[in-house]
């Protein structure tokens, strides 16, 4: 087995060797060196860790037969790439703010603004809802990960993809399709490695100790499934060569646009709001130590949510060359998503009753319950802004940036936050995490910076709509481009802090994991100790 | 929806419906690592403004264009289609400056420059114009660059009467496109061995002295009969320029490229040639006048019997 699989391995290395002296540009030839680099120092390692006797005693990790160091190595994942995602995005901002921070050509904005996008909706987000799909796949249907080694394949293969993803980007190596920027071969890799992890789940269900579903796990495999399927029909296209980086999309025109912003949409929907509230759906009662609100309520709105979502796709492009009966339907269907979205939150936050006390003592719970409240603000904003009298105001403005990063900071991160901070003293067998009050740091930290930030947008991007659109007593358009441009200044540093403060959070977090994951256990006062004695 | 048909011993781990104690509302039953569900009903609220979200779905689609057939869509019962409404919105606001776009397209340019309430329309839509058509080049105050004429300033090289600057951004500067364009071209000295380097030298450290500039006398007195000879036929005696040949002052502070002394050496040698596109044609006559008033009400605008003596 292990001989076989170096074989293999070395194989792949022997290949990318081949097609990176034959690439006919540089970045493929980049690209294929890596891969070979990588697949040679992986034969290496499973030559020099095999089981040459034969007799060796495989050891199970925990007691009762839960996988749960690859979910070790996602949550330790989740938080490097948040801080460089978090990183990344503070950067593009102070670009925005101050051109001249533009480093041409490898971190000039156009390169870096999809990295800072994928890395911090797959390289953070997406590591996050792995692991955490792992976790909660095997404590809610009592059964180990399903495949073997496969979910270590998912991990590795996973991380594979983010750093091809993200080299290509500063290489130049781009499809021009927003959050799904990387070229076909990438693409091809990510397949492979997507369905593998549809196996994983899916094998996990199937073997599952308990009669029912439990409800993340719809989520979680609505999540798997639709990405799927978006990913393949939305990066469908013709390379120039098999030893090249450059593709051609077998969209062309409109129906390119509409193909991209049902994948790009769906996006938001299945990746980051389905996934995500998967994680809401184990974390929030976990931690509150309460059960479910409403189970009805989590059907109607699982199945209104998946049914409705896949089609809103087309109000991204409202006012375009799109034909009007299908920006009718994308309007009218984000409408309707507007209660299915919120089933959600009336669930996460009702979860809560009979537990609201924890808020005052429990930073965790409250970051929990501050994501679904962005969640719940988010999922209001977006169906408004897809009303066409809106949208002709918010359209291509700074709105926009603001609405999608209340959800991305609010809701993505700060539940992803609370789920690692559950998650990490539990995998590493600690009593708690090293610091509370370091997580309440955090939390606010997190908090004010989304708060700076979404304001921000909000005056500078009505403000930048309002500018584009006024016409002067005399019937003349008053304001030049580049004049809104400047007038947005002020509000592109603001908006900079906001991504400082939220950077900041992100570092702490990185080192209260870190001390927690060593064992180290700070000496302080629980929160709200002076009132009622620690628990 | 929930029911206790299966009891806790059916199950490998499930428990029976139970009362939360908090609450005082059944659970469902189930049970996952801990986590169990209340039996609550769907919210009213919740219900009723999804209801209401599918009925506003429903109507609009009635009303505008929303099912796909197969050559097109339908089309509403609003007959609401929007790219008429775009072309209606533009008529609109064609249609509310009509009167007075129509008075500027017939008055002669003196003449509006001498009307206030014409010349403050018409400095608004040259404004407006200017912002979308000529900031790329000019800059977003008309103050230029390398290359690009300062329009503040009284500088002009083509002329700064309301005609030479209407007829500049009508026909364009060496646009070859357009037949009236205006056409120059300042031979190569240097390039073409029609001066040699020492002489190119000489020459541009006499064009530096015309504007009091740091400059090497005696190179600059060798210049002086090469640049009589050889640049004031364009240029003029003393370096003035004439407009009809689009010849720069070089007499001024202003510089269309540089005053380095390398810079002047280098268009000497082998000049640069601007251009200027012509705007007959891409922007409407009214829309060429606004911005011929608007240009010359910057600053520098010249009135017609001041540049005769140019």
């Amino acid at each position: 087995m292990g001989m076989a699989q170096a074989g293999i391995l070395f194989l792949i290395a022997l290949v990318a060797v081949i097609a990176s002296v034959k690439a006919h540009d540089m970045q493929f030839a980049v690209h294929m060196g890596l891969v070979a680099l990588i697949a040679l120092g992986a034969a290496v390692w499973r030559l020099r860790t095999m089981d040459v006797s034969g007799k060796r005693v495989p050891v199970r990790d925990r007691p009762d037969g839960y996988m749960d160091e690859v979910i070790r190595y996602g949550a330790v994942a989740t938080v490097g790439w948040g801080v460089v995602g978090f990183l990344v995005g503070v950067f593009i901002a102070f670009q925005l703010a101050f051109p001249h921070l533009n480093l041409e050509p490898y971190f000039n904005f156009a390169r870096l603004r999809p990295l800072h996008t994928s890395a911090v909706v797959f390289a953070f987000g997406g590591n996050a809802l792995i692991c955490t799909s792992f976790y909660v796949v095997q404590r809610t249907t009592g059964a180990r990960l399903f495949g073997g080694g496969l979910p270590w394949f998912v991990f590795w293969g996973y991380q594979l993809f983010i750093v091809l993803a993200a080299t290509g980007y500063l290489l130049g190596v781009t499809q021009s399709r927003e959050y799904a920027e990387p070229e076909w071969y990438i693409d091809l890799w990510l397949t492979i490695v997507w369905v593998a992890y549809l196996v994983v789940f899916l094998g996990t269900i199937a073997k599952r100790k308990e009669p029912h579903i439990y409800v993340a796990n719809w989520f979680y495999l609505a999540f798997i499934v639709t990405i799927a399927m978006l990913h393949v029909i939305n990066n469908l296209a013709v390379p120039v060569s098999f030893l090249g980086s450059k593709s051609y999309s077998a969209f062309s025109g409109v129906q390119d646009a509409l193909t991209q912003w049902w994948y790009g949409h769906n996006a938001v929907g299945f990746f980051l709001t389905a996934g995500f509230l998967g994680m809401m759906y184990y974390f929030i009662p976990k931690q509150a130590e309460r059960p479910v609100y409403s189970y009805r309520l989590s059907i109607v709105h699982f199945w209104s949510l998946i049914f409705l979502y896949i089609w809103a796709g087309p109000h991204h492009l409202h006012y375009t060359a799109l034909p009007d009966w299908a920006q009718t339907l994308g309007m009218v269907f984000s409408v309707m998503l507007w209660m299915p979205s919120w089933g959600g939150m009336i669930n996460g936050l009702m979860t809560l009753s009979g537990a609201w006390d924890k808020l005052r003592t429990d930073p965790v719970i409250r970051m929990m319950v501050i994501a679904v409240a962005f969640y719940g603000m988010s999922t209001f904003e977006g169906p408004m802004m897809s009303i066409k009298a809106v949208n002709s105001l918010s359209h291509y403005t700074d709105w926009t940036i603001g609405h999608v990063h209340s959800g991305a900071l609010g809701w993505v991160g700060m539940i992803s936050f609370g789920a690692i901070y559950f998650l990490v003293p539990k995998l590493w067998f600690r009593p708690r995490l090293y610091s509370v009050r370091l997580v309440s740091w955090h939390f606010w930290l997190a908090t004010i910076g989304i708060v700076l930030y979404a304001a921000s947008m909000w005056v500078s991007g009505i403000m930048q709509g309002l500018m584009w659109r006024e016409y002067n007593q005399e019937g003349f358009l008053v304001y030049s481009f580049v004049e809104t441009v400047a007038a947005m200044h002020p509000y592109y540093i603001i908006r900079a802090l906001g991504g400082t403060l939220y950077l900041a959070g992100g570092l702490i977090m990185a080192f209260n994991i870190y001390k927690t994951i060593r064992g180290d256990l700070r000496q302080e006062t629980p929160i709200g100790a002076a009132v009622e004695p620690a628990e | 929806m929930a029911t206790n048909k299966d009891g806790a011993s059916n199950e490998p781990r499930g428990h029976g419906v139970e009362i939360d104690k908090v609450t005082g509302t059944e659970t469902t039953g189930h049970e996952w690592d801990g986590i169990r569900e209340l039996n609550n009903p769907l919210p009213q609220w919740w219900l009723y403004i999804f209801y209401g979200c599918t009925i506003f779905a429903l109507v609009y689609v009635v009303l505008y264009p929303a099912i796909p057939l197969i050559k097109t869509g339908t089309d509403g019962l609003l007959g609401w289609h929007s790219r008429s409404a775009v072309a209606r919105e533009l008529t609109a606001v064609e249609q509310s400056r009509q009167a007075v776009m129509n008075q500027i397209r017939d008055t002669p340019l003196e003449e509006i420059r001498t009307n206030n309430e014409l010349m403050q329309v018409a400095f608004r839509g040259g404004e407006s114009a200017f912002k979308v058509n000529c900031v790329q080049c000019h800059g977003s105050g008309a103050e230029g660059g390398y290359g690009y004429p300062n329009l503040n300033d009284d500088a002009w090289i083509w002329g700064g009467t309301l005609e030479d600057i209407h007829t500049t951004l009508q026909h364009g500067v060496r646009y070859e496109q357009d037949d009236e364009t205006r056409i120059s071209e300042m031979p190569a000295f240097g390039r073409d061995g029609l001066l040699d380097s020492s002489q190119i030298e000489q020459v541009a450290n006499y064009v530096r002295s015309l504007s009091g500039l740091e400059h090497d006398d005696a190179l600059a007195t060798e210049g002086a009969q090469i640049f009589a000879d050889n640049c004031a036929v364009c240029h003029g005696e003393n370096g003035q320029g004439q407009y009809m040949l689009g010849a720069p002052a070089l007499n001024d502070q202003v510089w269309l490229y540089s005053p380095d002394l390398e810079q002047i050496e280098s268009q000497v040698n082998n000049p640069k040639h601007g251009v200027m596109p012509a705007w007959s044609g891409r922007l409407d006559e009214v829309t060429i006048k606004q911005l011929a008033l608007y240009v010359w009400s910057l600053g520098g605008g010249q009135n017609a019997e001041a540049t005769a003596s140019n």
